[in-house]
């Protein structure tokens, strides 16, 4: 009533507002898109609920001591709850992951993109295959390591190299890095 | 084609479905042409806010149990988890806990709603059997959550109401192991209290379904409590009692809201933030408000069996109600006198709840077996008595023509119950 729009509008039919919009479309418009927005809002915190909890995230980093790792051995260790894989390479372990042509790779990376300046010694590595998920073997001299002399995994029979490169298939990609510092030439924290 | 329902909807998706399976012409049918008596006031809100909130405990309830651990070690520790480390844990959590009040105080005003307005008369007293049934399971339900938690309050509430079954004869101790899984509440008790807390919430939602059916058969009561005679006492569901219920729905809300955001713990109590200790009993045990006048009842009879058989039978006297209350006169419009004895029965109720909340002596025994006797003189003595003497008002002949004044629609004889209603 307070709109002079709508004393106006005498004629029959929808009223209309200056803009020609029928006013009852605009009115079920904002209702509907507020109900929208109550929804999203209400819908929010049981969605986020089942995101990574406050305690989950606070487990975000891990220390590793290098030293009793030997050369040619590897380890594994938890990080966010997934394998971490330390290796201690040997110099022709090295030297087979630098010398590889890049354009022989699945995913071309160099070596020294995978590792730590002045530690080439060292790889770590996410140890979850790229293609389904499982964790590859090889961090044991005594594990398959696949033609590539690095990780075989098991299940579907990826095969990847000394950096952690994906030579054969399945697996689409690269063994991911973590984040990670070395703290001393002993040390490394991952996260 | 034989068995295919002829739909009436113009979108061919719809139709398509609608023919192979009538959902939506059934929704059609009950919720938006369904007549509905024209009268209702805002006590007739609350049972779809009963609804609305059965969906808000469901709902923060399979949230909260994805972080919760029911186990005897793990629960309390679990529970302030969720309070400060799960994003929003601690907002599903109040309003989970500040749910079961609301659900409460919606479902007793139903409850009154139907009492004052005897929406528990014939043809309708499957539909309020149904309701108690309700009502019990929300009880078992809610008695069961406050365990969860597994502090102080909610270890020492479920053994002394777990005992409860051990004041039967010869049998009595034999329930409680059952019911423990051991020989005293523990990890056992715990883990089935979870999982029947989460069940048993379903099946409330199957009994509503047909509390809900069996109003639809009978169609709703009102609050002059005579039947609907023509389509002019009734309008459709939608959009009339859809934007009725919206209105309740937003000023329940902001209750619930006032109380999840401004005074979460309100209705809690202190012992609750203690682990539980099965060594120690906390100095007096106080049930959530919502049971406290069955306690007041369970504690005003110093007979440990009667006690517990009032109390129950506090509960189970409310399946009869439909042949104790004589009185063919629905509404207490029409009944000057049970007009005001049914507030005589709601104060009592609440002098109860008062009673339960303080320690047993002195005052409160009394004055907690004056009203137990009450509440059950109301129900045995009262109602049957009453609708034999009482001389009801005139009725109003239509739902469209109430009484105005002097000139009504006419007495009815005796306060004869309305015609059988023709409805539309």
């Amino acid at each position: 009533m307070a709109d002079p729009s709508a004393a106006a509008a005498t004629h029959h039919g929808p009223i209309h507002d200056s803009t020609g919009v029928p006013r009852r479309d605009l009115l079920q418009l904002i209702t509907a898109a507020g109900a929208a927005i109550g929804a999203g809002a209400i819908a929010w915190p049981l969605i986020d609920s089942m995101n990574p909890s406050k305690d989950v995230l606070a487990l975000s980093s891990v220390e590793v001591d290098l030293t009793p790792i030997v050369e040619g051995q590897g380890i594994v260790v938890s990080w966010q709850g997934k394998p971490i894989f330390v290796r201690h390479r040997t110099a022709v372990e090295i030297k087979e992951a630098q010398d590889v042509k890049l354009n022989e790779l699945i995913e071309p990376q160099p070596d020294t993109a995978r590792v730590k300046p002045g530690h080439d010694q060292w790889i770590i590595l996410i140890g979850i295959c790229t293609h389904l998920g499982c964790i590859p073997l090889g961090n044991k001299p005594s594990d398959p390591r696949g033609d590539w002399g690095g990780w075989f995994c098991p299940c579907h029979g990826s095969q990847y190299d000394t950096s952690g490169r994906v030579r054969h298939g399945p697996a689409p990609a690269n063994l991911p890095l973590p984040p990670y510092a070395f703290e001393s030439d002993t040390k490394i924290k991952v996260g | 084609m034989a068995g295919l329902t002829k739909s009436e909807f113009a979108n061919p998706v719809i139709n398509w479905i609608d023919t192979r399976l009538p959902i939506f012409t059934m929704m059609q049918k009950e919720y938006a042409v369904f007549p509905t008596p024209k009268n209702f006031n805002y006590f007739w809100n609350f049972g779809a806010l009963a609804t609305v909130n059965l969906a808000i405990m469901i709902i923060t309830g399979i949230f909260l149990a994805m972080n919760y651990q029911p186990n005897a070690d793990l629960a309390f520790s679990s529970v302030q988890h969720i309070m400060r480390d799960v994003n929003y844990g601690w907002l599903l959590r109040y309003v989970h806990q500040n749910g079961a009040s609301m659900f409460f105080i919606v479902t007793y005003i139903h409850i009154f709603r139907g009492l004052y307005y005897g929406s528990y008369k014939t043809p309708r007293e499957l539909l309020w059997m149904l309701g108690v049934v309700i009502l019990l399971l929300m009880m078992a339900t809610a008695f069961m959550g406050y365990v969860l938690p597994w502090g102080q309050m909610s270890y020492w509430g479920a053994t002394v109401i777990t005992n409860l079954f051990s004041a039967f004869p010869i049998v009595g101790p034999k329930i409680v192991t059952l019911l423990w899984g051991g020989f005293s509440v523990d990890n056992p008790t715990l883990n089935r209290f979870f999982a029947l807390h989460y069940l048993l919430p379903f099946v409330l939602v199957g009994v509503i379904f047909l509390h809900i059916a069996a109003l639809h058969v009978t169609g709703s009561n009102n609050p002059l409590g005579i039947d609907v005679k023509s389509p002019q006492d009734t309008l459709p569901f939608h959009p009339y009692y859809t934007a009725k219920d919206s209105i309740g729905v937003c000023v329940f809300l902001i209750v619930f809201s006032v109380l999840v955001f401004f005074a979460p713990n309100y209705l809690g109590d202190a012992n609750n933030f203690i682990p539980a200790n099965p060594l120690q009993t906390p100095a007096d045990i106080v049930p959530e408000w919502y049971f406290l006048p069955y306690y007041a009842i369970l504690r005003s009879v110093p007979n440990k069996l009667l006690g517990v058989c009032m109390m129950f039978g506090s509960l189970l006297v409310m399946f009869v109600l439909p042949w104790l209350d004589t009185s063919p006169v629905r509404s207490a419009r029409f009944r000057p006198i049970y007009r005001q004895l049914i507030w005589v029965w709601v104060v009592a109720v609440i002098v109860l709840g008062i009673c339960g909340a303080h320690k047993p002596e002195g005052i409160w025994v009394v004055l907690s077996r004056i009203c137990t006797l009450y509440y059950f003189l109301h129900y045995l003595v009262i109602l049957p008595v009453l609708g034999k003497l009482e001389r009801p008002l005139p009725l109003p002949e239509s739902i469209s023509r109430p009484v105005l004044g002097a000139r009504g629609g006419g007495p009815l004889p005796g306060g004869a119950p309305a015609k059988p209603m023709e409805k539309a």
